[in-house]
C-alpha cells in the first residue's frame, strides 16, 4: 500500500489501465471498479451516502452488458442479489448500516448457501463495524471485510473484494462512509475482466439428468431419500468452509514508523487518513508514535498489530463510535499492551457525515497526551 | 351371476402410502377399498383394487405419494363379480 | 384369509394395456416425502414439474423455493432448485431471470410465505412485469408450524392462533391476492385452481401450461394459486380434506383465471359465475335432466 510498509501480503495492483489516472467521486470509482471487476448485477435502494453509488451502476452497469434494479427495498435488493449470484454472474449490492440491517436475514443465509457476493457498507460515522466484522445478522458465519482508506485503495480492494468472494464463496463486505462516497481523487480504473461461469451456478441446463443443481442454505446436495435436508451435516460443512477461509485469507494492514514506537495508534478507514497526518506531524517534531492500520477488519490483522506494538508503551485507538475495534485490537494484544480508546462520535447535524472532532489537532492532542505516560495507562 | 367391465387396472406401491384415503373417494367406480385390520410397512392402511377400474387417473392424480401406477387396456374386459 | 373380491395390484397386468400415470412423475426423483397424509402440495407440485415437462421447459427451468412444508420437497425434484427466504422468492426469482432471461423461471411459495411475510416482493415484481411464474400454495395456514393463522386464513377458520375460528373484527379480514396481482399491469396471467378432485387438478395444469406460456412468451408476470388440503393444520380427519377445502377456502378464494390477456375477472365475479352455472344446472335438473 502506498505510504507505508505493509505487513502480510501486499495487495496486487491491476496492470495500469490505457485510460490511465482520472479525477472522479469515491462513489463512482466503487461503480466503475466493481464493473472492471466483472460485476454483471448490482441492486439498491437509495440511502445517503450509498445513493450516489446506486445513481453510477444504474447508468454505467447497463452499457456495459449488465443489469441495475432499483429494488423497492434493501431487503429486495439483497434478494435480487441472490438470485444472480446463484445463474454465476458477479453481483453486489449495498446499502447504508440502516439498509444492511434490513438484508442481514438474507445476507446470513447467502453466506450458508455459499454464494459469492459483495456488499457495500457506505456507512454514516464506524458505528456498523461490529454490524459488518461479526457476520451481523442470525447464524454461524463470517464475512471478509475490506476497509479503504480512499478512493484509490477502494478500487484496489473492490478487485480483491470479487477475487476473494469468488475464492471462498462467501460474501465480502466493502466499507466505506460519506467523506469515501463523497470526496474526489484521481485513480487508475483496471482494465475489465470478464469472471468465467462456475461449475455450480444455475442455468436451468442439468434439470432432468437425475442430477440436477441445488443452491440451498440448507445443503447443495441432493439427499435422495425421504429424510429431506440434513442441518446439522451442512452447518457442519460450512464451519469448516470458514476455518479454510479465515485461514486463507491474508489479513493486511499498513504501518507507519510504528518500529521505534513509544505510543500504536490504531485507526481504519478514511478516519485513519486524519490520525496518520497527526503521527507524521509529532514524528517531525521527534515523538516516538506510529500507526497501524487496519484493511482488512475481519480477519483482523492481529499478528501484524502484535508485532508493531511489541515494544510499545501503549496502544491508542481512534474510531469515529464509541469504541468497537478497539475490543479487537485488545483480543489481538492479549494484555501485553495496555489499550486506550481515543475516538468518539465526529458527526454532523445530519448524523450522515463528519463532524468537527475529526480534526488533525484534535486527534493529535489526544495522542499526545499519552505519550510519556508510561504503562500504567490499561 | 354379474359382471362388470374392467377397462383398467392399477399398481398400488404399497409401502409408499401414508393412508390419507383420498383416492377412495376420489374413484369415480368407487372400486378402491382401505384395509381394515393390513398394514404397509409404515404402519398405514392402504387402499386395494375391486373388479370395474376404468382406468381413470383419479386416484393416480390426487394421491400426494404418487403410489399409483395406472394401465388402461386395450380391449374391455367383462369380469364376474 | 384374503378377500376374494380384491384384485391384485402389485405387478403390471399380463393383459395388453398401456400405461396412462406412472408411480413417481417426470421430474420427481425420489417419491417419498415427509409431507403429512392428506397434504395437497405434492399434487400441486406434481403439476408445475408435468407442465413443464409437456412444454419441454426441463432443461432451462429454474425454480425457486420458498419457505414452508414444501420446502422439504424441494430436494425430491429433478430440476434444478435455488432456495430462498420465507416471503423472498419473488426478488430471487428476479435476480436468476434477468441474468438467466433464456431460462422459465417459476417460485414456490405457500400463502403464509407469500401473502403475509412476502406480499411486497411478489407484488412488486407482479407490478414490473417479471418475466417469472409465481406459484402460491393456499391452504389458509402456516402448515409447517402446525395450523396458525396466515393473511388467507378465511374468517370463521380455526387456528392455533385463532381457535375459535378467524374473528373478522379482532383479526381482520384474507387477502385475495389473485385479485390485487389482476389489477397489476406487469401481470399478464393470473388464476386460481385447486387440487380437491380430478377435475379440478386438470383443470389447474393448464393454468401451468398458460402460466408458462406467457412466461415464454416474454409477456411478463404470470401467477398461479393452488387451493391445497392441510387436514393436519386445518385439525381434520384426513379423507375430510377435499370437503372442507371446497366448504371453507374454496368459499372465499374462488377457482378460475382472474386475468387472461389483460382481461380482469374478480374473484366476485368467479363466484357469480359459479351461482350461475349451479343454477343453470338445477334448472336442467328440474327440467328432466342434463342428458342430451
Amino acid at each position: 500500500m502506498s505510504g507505508g510498509a505493509a505487513v502480510g501480503v501486499t495487495i496486487s495492483r491491476a496492470p495500469a489501465a490505457q485510460s490511465g489516472r482520472k479525477l472522479m467521486t469515491g462513489s463512482e470509482a466503487l461503480a466503475r471498479s466493481m464493473i472492471a471487476a466483472g460485476c454483471r448485477f448490482f441492486a439498491g435502494y437509495p440511502m445517503t451516502p450509498f445513493t450516489e453509488v446506486l445513481e453510477h451502476m444504474a447508468r454505467l452497469l447497463p452499457a456495459s452488458g449488465g443489469v441495475c434494479m432499483n429494488a423497492e427495498s434493501e431487503i429486495e435488493a439483497v434478494g435480487m442479489a441472490w438470485g444472480a449470484a446463484a445463474t454465476g454472474a458477479l453481483a453486489a449490492t449495498g446499502s447504508t448500516g440502516q439498509g444492511l440491517s434490513l438484508m442481514q436475514e438474507s445476507l446470513a443465509e447467502i453466506t450458508l448457501a455459499r454464494l459469492p457476493l459483495v456488499v457495500l457498507n457506505m456507512a454514516r460515522g464506524q458505528g456498523d463495524y461490529f454490524q459488518a466484522t461479526r457476520g451481523g445478522g442470525h447464524g454461524d458465519y463470517r464475512h471478509v471485510v475490506l476497509a479503504p482508506k480512499d478512493a484509490a485503495e477502494a478500487v484496489e480492494l473492490v478487485g480483491l473484494a470479487f477475487e476473494l468472494t469468488t475464492r471462498w464463496r462467501n460474501p465480502v463486505v466493502v466499507m466505506g462512509d460519506y467523506y469515501l462516497a463523497h470526496t474526489s481523487r484521481t485513480v487508475e480504473i483496471p482494465p475489465p475482466r470478464a469472471p468465467s461461469v462456475p461449475a455450480w451456478a444455475l442455468d436451468g441446463s442439468s434439470g432432468g439428468s437425475g442430477a440436477a443443481k441445488l443452491v440451498s442454505f440448507l445443503g447443495s446436495y441432493k439427499q435422495r431419500d425421504d429424510v429431506g435436508y440434513n442441518l446439522a451435516d451442512h452447518y457442519r460443512a460450512c464451519a469448516a468452509e470458514t476455518k479454510a477461509m479465515v485461514a486463507g485469507v491474508t489479513p493486511l494492514a499498513e504501518t507507519h514508523h510504528v518500529d521505534d514506537a513509544e505510543v500504536i495508534a490504531v485507526a481504519f478507514g478514511t478516519p485513519a487518513r486524519f490520525v496518520l497526518a497527526a503521527v507524521r506531524e509529532l514524528r517531525a517534531e521527534g515523538a516516538r508514535v506510529g500507526l497501524v492500520r487496519p484493511i482488512t477488519l475481519f480477519p483482523f490483522p492481529s499478528a501484524a498489530l502484535a508485532a508493531a506494538a511489541s515494544g510499545a508503551k501503549v496502544v491508542a485507538v481512534y474510531e469515529n463510535n464509541q469504541g468497537q475495534m478497539v475490543d479487537d485490537v485488545r483480543l489481538s494484544l492479549l494484555g501485553a499492551v495496555p489499550v486506550e480508546f481515543i475516538g468518539g462520535l465526529s458527526l454532523d447535524d445530519s448524523g450522515f457525515g463528519i463532524g468537527p472532532e475529526l480534526e488533525v489537532g484534535e486527534v493529535r492532542r489526544r495522542i499526545e497526551a499519552l505519550l510519556g505516560r508510561g504503562t500504567s495507562g490499561a | 351371476m354379474s359382471t362388470v367391465t374392467v377397462r383398467g387396472t392399477v399398481v398400488i406401491d404399497v409401502d409408499a402410502c401414508k393412508g390419507c384415503r383420498l383416492c377412495i373417494d376420489a374413484c369415480p367406480p368407487q372400486v378402491l377399498v382401505m384395509t381394515g385390520h393390513e398394514v404397509n410397512a409404515r404402519g398405514y392402511r392402504y387402499p386395494q383394487l375391486l373388479a370395474g377400474c376404468t382406468g381413470c387417473k383419479a386416484c393416480s392424480q390426487i394421491c400426494p405419494d404418487f403410489v399409483f401406477q395406472v394401465y388402461k387396456y386395450e380391449t374391455p374386459m367383462e369380469v364376474p363379480v | 384369509m384374503p378377500d376374494a373380491r380384491i384384485v391384485p395390484t402389485d405387478r403390471p397386468p399380463a393383459e395388453p394395456a398401456r400405461l396412462v400415470d406412472d408411480f413417481t412423475p417426470a421430474l420427481i426423483d425420489v417419491g417419498a416425502h415427509h409431507l403429512c397424509p392428506g397434504c395437497g402440495e405434492p399434487v400441486a407440485m406434481r403439476l408445475a414439474m408435468e407442465a413443464l415437462a409437456e412444454l419441454e421447459l426441463v432443461r432451462r427451468a429454474i425454480v425457486v423455493f420458498g419457505i414452508g412444508c414444501y420446502t422439504a420437497f424441494s430436494n425430491n425434484l429433478d430440476v434444478e432448485v435455488l432456495q430462498a427466504l420465507h416471503g423472498r422468492a419473488p426478488s430471487v426469482a428476479t435476480g436468476v431471470k434477468r441474468m438467466r432471461p433464456d431460462t422459465t423461471v417459476l417460485t414456490i411459495q405457500g400463502d403464509g410465505d407469500m401473502v403475509s411475510e412476502g406480499l411486497q416482493e411478489v407484488l412488486h415484481a407482479a407490478a414490473r412485469g417479471e418475466a417469472v411464474t409465481c406459484v402460491m400454495l393456499n391452504n389458509g395456514v402456516f402448515g409447517e408450524t402446525g395450523g396458525h393463522m396466515t393473511a388467507t386464513t378465511v374468517i370463521g377458520q380455526r387456528t392455533k392462533n385463532s381457535i375459535d375460528g378467524r374473528d373478522a373484527e379482532y383479526h381482520g379480514y384474507p387477502i385475495l391476492i389473485g385479485d390485487l396481482i389482476a389489477r397489476l399491469q406487469g401481470a399478464v396471467y393470473v388464476a386460481r385452481g385447486s387440487v380437491h378432485n380430478a377435475g379440478a387438478v386438470a383443470r389447474t395444469q393448464k393454468m401451468f401450461k398458460r402460466a408458462f406460456e406467457a412466461q415464454i412468451a416474454g409477456a411478463g408476470f404470470s401467477f398461479v394459486e393452488v387451493l391445497t388440503m392441510c387436514p393436519t393444520g386445518w385439525f381434520i380427519p384426513t379423507p375430510e380434506g377435499p370437503d372442507y377445502m371446497t366448504q371453507t377456502l374454496g368459499e372465499v378464494h374462488i377457482m378460475g383465471e382472474l386475468k387472461v390477456d389483460g382481461r380482469i375477472r374478480t374473484t366476485e365475479e368467479l363466484h357469480d359465475d359459479n351461482v350461475r352455472k349451479q343454477r343453470e344446472m338445477e334448472d336442467a335438473l328440474a327440467r328432466g335432466g342434463i342428458h342430451p
